[in-house]
């Protein structure tokens, strides 16, 4: 059991048996008063949020949350197939539990795969990938503006804002994290 | 801010430090001027104690079979008692559990009594003191603080505590102290709202939140006890000093039973500073943190922007 004190961002709880992540953490105490716990959760199932204010004696319970490293497989109607490559182990995701990361994964990637109680829950991603560009309007000539941006779509469909040197065919690394273009990747 | 990983960060980190650490020394410098030219005497108690004061919601560190203190009270009153009428310490205090962007477990009050005065005398010279003091670090009008601009010219603001729930706060005083909800409401409704646009005293604290204050003879249900807040920042704890030494018996050992119901320390009774009491002279005292009086100086969202070294980094 977690105690209070314990209580910071990222801690993953239990409530109502549903995995619940900190989202934001403060610590306030009025001089003479209790010590008092203000969090904002997220549940890791549906996505909602809620604020709540702990006190010292409450106790929570840990979420039993892992994380595996599992390989993209392929798409099959609105499930995501991934496979752990020692066990050969499939799981599925629905799209809800994807996210935006559906932007970013081209087949055969590997992901961590996010279990609660054993079951898949979600995913995460490599913090960089790379993409080929499929579509792009090509390069204006007398555009010399630095700093000027278009929109390019990549080999997953996904729509991105890149400098306007970069043409169809080329490779870009793009932060997952922020969903933005980082560089042009050479060769 | 995360601990340095070798002696660059470091530097890095002390160096962005160096306003704050300046205007913190000036502001301690000024602090001791005032008192000075006051004729106060400045003093030192010991940090390590057998029997700190028993609080409910303020737990002491453990070291070797003492505590360390987390505040100078017990030791600055047994002067008061013995014959010094003005005396102020400014020290290192330590309260087990307390990190926030607004806490350090380890923090530095200035606190200072004066033998005669009542709560009402005390509110009138923090505010001639800060005043002051602000004047000389170059706030002499107004007080910039993230958002805020705080008017300084006197009088400040002066709400009692149920008025300012009756204010503020969605519930009445009696309804949030009857539903133990006092510190929840206190915090997240009435606190952010203090001191906004110019200081703010809150006074006329419920009697059972305010266990070394004196009781008011016209209404025995509240305490002559007030804290001061500017940009919703708590800044400063006085009171009209309870000096009836039964009494003080009575609620200390309320709180021990309080703090043995939730399994902190045991402390034993402070029977030294009891027996001291009984002779002390009327007087009031206040405890005021000097970290967050720098925050509002500096400009600094968090504590650990004016301290060297937040615990996290040693």
């Amino acid at each position: 059991m977690y105690t209070a004190s314990d209580l910071r961002k990222g801690l993953r709880l239990k409530i109502d048996s549903d995995p619940y992540v900190i989202t934001e953490f403060n610590f306030v105490k009025p001089g003479k008063g209790q010590a008092l716990y203000r969090c904002r959760l997220k549940n890791m199932l549906n996505g909602s949020q809620f604020e709540r204010t702990f006190r010292s004696v409450d106790v929570f319970e840990p979420a039993d949350l892992r994380e595996k490293k599992m390989q993209y497989l392929y798409k099959e109607g609105d499930k995501y197939c991934f496979m752990d490559n020692e066990t050969y182990e499939q799981v599925y995701l629905s799209e809800d539990q994807v996210g935006d990361a559906i932007h970013f994964m081209t087949d055969n990637i590997e992901v961590e795969i996010l279990l609660f109680e054993d079951r898949p829950i979600g995913l995460s991603l490599p913090n960089f990938v790379e993409l080929v560009v499929t579509e792009a309007e090509p390069w204006a000539k007398g555009d010399t503006v630095s700093g000027a941006t278009k929109p390019v779509k990549v080999q997953t469909g996904y729509t991105i804002l890149v400098p306007t040197f970069i043409s169809e065919g080329e490779k870009i690394r793009i932060d997952t994290r922020t969903g933005e273009y980082l560089t042009r990747v050479k060769g | 801010m995360m601990a340095g990983t070798d002696y660059r960060d470091d530097r890095f980190y002390l160096a962005r430090k160096s306003h704050a650490l300046h205007l913190r020394a000036f502001f301690l410098q000024s602090l001791r001027r005032y008192f000075a030219a006051r004729d106060f005497l400045e003093v030192e108690t010991p940090v390590r104690l057998p029997s700190p004061a028993p609080e409910e919601h303020i737990e002491a560190l453990p070291t070797g079979d003492w505590f360390l203190q987390t505040s100078p009270e017990l030791g600055m009153k047994r002067l008061l008692a013995a014959g010094y009428p003005r005396i102020f310490q400014i020290c290192q205090c330590f309260r087990a559990g307390e990190r926030g962007a607004r806490h350090l477990p380890e923090f530095t009050l200035l606190e200072w009594y004066v033998a005669g005065f009542d709560y009402r005398d005390l509110m009138n010279q923090c505010e001639e003191l800060l005043i002051c003091v602000l004047a000389e670090a170059g706030q002499d009008r107004q007080l910039s603080w993230q958002d805020k601009k705080i008017h300084l010219a006197a009088p400040w603001e002066r709400l009692t505590v149920a008025d300012a729930f009756d204010r503020y706060a969605p519930v009445t005083l009696e309804e949030a102290l009857a539903n133990h909800q006092f510190d929840e409401i206190l915090v997240e409704h009435v606190e952010p709202r203090l001191g906004c646009e110019r200081p703010t005293f809150l006074y006329d604290y419920p009697a059972p939140l305010a266990a070394l204050a004196r009781v008011k003879k016209s209404d025995p249900s509240v305490a002559e006890r007030f804290e001061l807040y500017l940009a919703g920042l708590e800044i400063a704890n006085g009171y009209s000093e309870l000096t009836d030494a039964a009494e003080q018996r009575r609620r200390f050992e309320e709180a021990l039973r309080a703090r043995a119901r939730k399994n902190w320390a045991r402390y034993s009774m402070p029977e030294k500073f009891l027996d001291a009491l009984a002779v002390m002279p009327d007087a009031a005292g206040i405890a005021l943190g000097v970290d967050r009086m720098v925050m509002l100086l500096a400009g600094a969202s968090t504590i650990d922007d004016v301290v060297a070294f937040p615990p996290e980094t040693l």
